[in-house]
């Protein structure tokens, strides 16, 4: 299936002399949720900034749903859904206007009953007569969405949906995107919250200096990168890790107490068998032990410092 | 066309309006009867007529001038700068709105509320002064053209300024004094010869000269030395709104 949106060779040079698009070449698909990873001044919002037509691309293309974003610029455009990571909004104007005010700038008649359900599914409907000015930090961002969805868009940009917000709140935003997705659409969100992108993401970009660097399925990602700690809780602690063990990668923590073996998953043979079996023989007991998986957040960490 | 975009932030602009009346339409009209009382009754007492007019009505179409041309400038400068300030203008850059759809809703609405101003100004003359106009025709055009050309030049000031000293700069320091040194309120038959001549380089004397020509059949200038000038001032805005769209100039990086 063709790709929803296409990204080729994308590049964005600054009056300044900044470059902050290296050729940036993507494809995203229907209805999935895309995640796009990088720390602050990767080219995050530049790269969503372009495709949504606030900046302009010093060379490269970008189609949506097949039309060129430039010299199509109104079909590109009405499939798309900003919601920006600052959270411009007019003080004094009316929850319920504005949300009417963004569908009609996208040239769709006024739909009360539509503007009624997205209020209502982002639990705005009770402060529609209320000025924006009178809304919490998360109401305000949750009417952000809203006038994102006014238009009805097929692909909805989230920049940084949960920065600076309480916990309570993300799990908000999450519970609001899981059910977008649901309705098919497609959805791209930016974060450097990595459990975002854990929790949410199909795909994973990451992107650092301007440049994607990697794009992959999370699950694979996770697989393809992700190492597993094995820890035995000894029965006597060690003061140091016996000479017939030491070609495993092993660690000593909590003061001798504790044996952590660091493995690949993907390796042909994780060594776990031998190990227990050397570890027997060498008189090492342990009376009880756990895995854990790195996660997302070390794996990017470890790919943005090899750059 | 995105008519339905055109409308939505033309009827948003006039909401404004709506919820600032008595900054968009009170005060207009006070400052007004206060011209009329400083100008017409105390000063206008001691000046008997200007061309045959009687002051109180000569300095009628200066006033719905200046009032025309600086409501236009601030309504229309404030109206672009603020959702530039508060960030919402990237919802309009973003949607499906052509440069041209922004700039007549913008302009439009900024034009409308200071024509609103203009005749209420005029019906509240009325009250003070006997007016007649002779070519009502003309003065809507003058009325209209006045109207469009300073919302266009306060758009481009709105989207020039990034601050709020430079939105107030150019209507005070050279839109005010140049209204007021255009023949307001004087025929600039009245000055020194030496400042006949100076004062035909300000462009707003054109505009003065031919709305007063179209009430009372007297000018400073021809009419249609008037009207090509405020041609020429109404393309030259148009001219440097193109620029701004076509190279995004502080609108968009």
């Amino acid at each position: 299936m063709a790709p929803i949106l296409s990204v080729r060779d994308l590049e964005k040079t600054y009056d300044g002399g900044f470059q902050a698009l290296k050729s940036v070449s993507l494809d995203i698909q229907q209805g999935e949720v895309f995640a796009l990873l990088g720390p602050n001044g990767a080219g995050k919002t530049t790269l969503i900034s372009t495709i949504c037509g606030l900046v302009r691309p010093t060379s490269g293309s970008i189609h949506v749903c097949g039309h060129d974003a430039l010299s199509e610029y109104r079909a590109a455009r009405q499939m798309i859904g900003l919601v920006p990571q600052e959270m411009p909004t007019a003080p004094f104007e009316m929850v319920g206007d504005t949300v009417a005010f963004s569908r009609g700038l996208f040239g769709m008649k006024p739909d009360p009953a539509r503007i009624e359900s997205i209020l209502k599914d982002l639990t705005l409907w009770d402060k529609r007569n209320n000025p924006i000015m009178a809304l919490s930090g998360g109401m305000k961002r949750r009417l952000l969405v809203a006038k994102a969805l006014a238009h009805e868009p097929k692909i909805l940009f989230l920049d940084e949906p949960t920065a600076g917000v309480d916990v309570e709140l993300r799990h908000d935003m999450w519970r609001i995107v899981g059910e977008l997705k649901n309705k098919g659409v497609t959805i791209i969100l930016t974060t450097h919250y990595i459990e975002e992108a854990e929790e949410m993401a199909d795909r994973v970009g990451v992107i650092n200096k301007g440049e994607i660097i990697l794009v992959e399925e999370k699950a694979e990602l996770m697989r393809k990168l992700g190492r597993k700690l094995l820890s035995l809780s000894l029965t006597e602690p060690l003061s140091d890790i016996p000479g017939s063990l030491a070609h495993y990668d092993l660690k000593l923590e909590d003061e001798g107490r504790s044996l952590v073996y660091t493995y690949d998953t993907q390796a042909d043979r994780t060594g776990i068998t031998s190990l227990l079996t050397d570890l027997s023989q060498a008189g090492v007991r342990f009376h009880d032990l756990q895995t854990d998986q790195s996660s997302l957040e070390d794996i990017f960490v470890g790919l943005v410092s090899q750059g | 066309m995105n008519f339905e975009a055109i409308k939505v932030i033309y009827l948003t602009e006039m909401a404004r309006t709506r919820r600032t009346i008595m900054q968009s339409i009170i005060s207009p009209v006070i400052s007004t009867v206060l011209y009329f009382v400083v100008f017409g009754a105390a000063i206008g007492s001691r000046i008997s007529e200007v061309d045959g007019v009687s002051y109180g009505a000569f300095i009628v179409p200066g006033l719905i001038m200046l009032s025309l041309m600086t409501q236009s400038l601030s309504n229309a400068s404030f109206g672009i700068y603020f959702p530039r300030f508060t960030g919402t203008i990237f919802e309009v850059l973003s949607a499906p709105v052509s440069f041209l759809e922004i700039t007549v809703a913008y302009v439009g609405a900024a034009a409308t509320k200071s024509i609103l101003v203009g005749l209420i100004i005029l019906i509240t003359a009325s009250f003070f002064v006997p007016l007649e106009i002779q070519h009502p025709v003309w003065m809507a055009a003058f009325f209209l053209l006045t109207a469009i050309t300073f919302a266009l030049l306060g758009f481009i000031i709105g989207i020039w300024a990034d601050n709020f000293e430079k939105l107030q700069f150019v209507p005070l320091l050279i839109v005010t004094p140049l209204a007021f040194l255009g023949g307001s309120f004087y025929s600039i038959n009245m000055l020194p010869e030496i400042w006949q001549k100076i004062t035909l380089i300000n462009p707003v004397v054109y505009l003065i000269s031919g709305f007063r020509w179209s009430f009372y059949g007297q000018a400073d200038v021809s009419l249609w030395l008037s009207l090509l000038a405020t041609t020429i001032f109404l393309g030259g805005s148009l001219a440097v709104v193109h620029w701004i769209f076509k190279t995004g100039y502080r609108l968009k990086a």
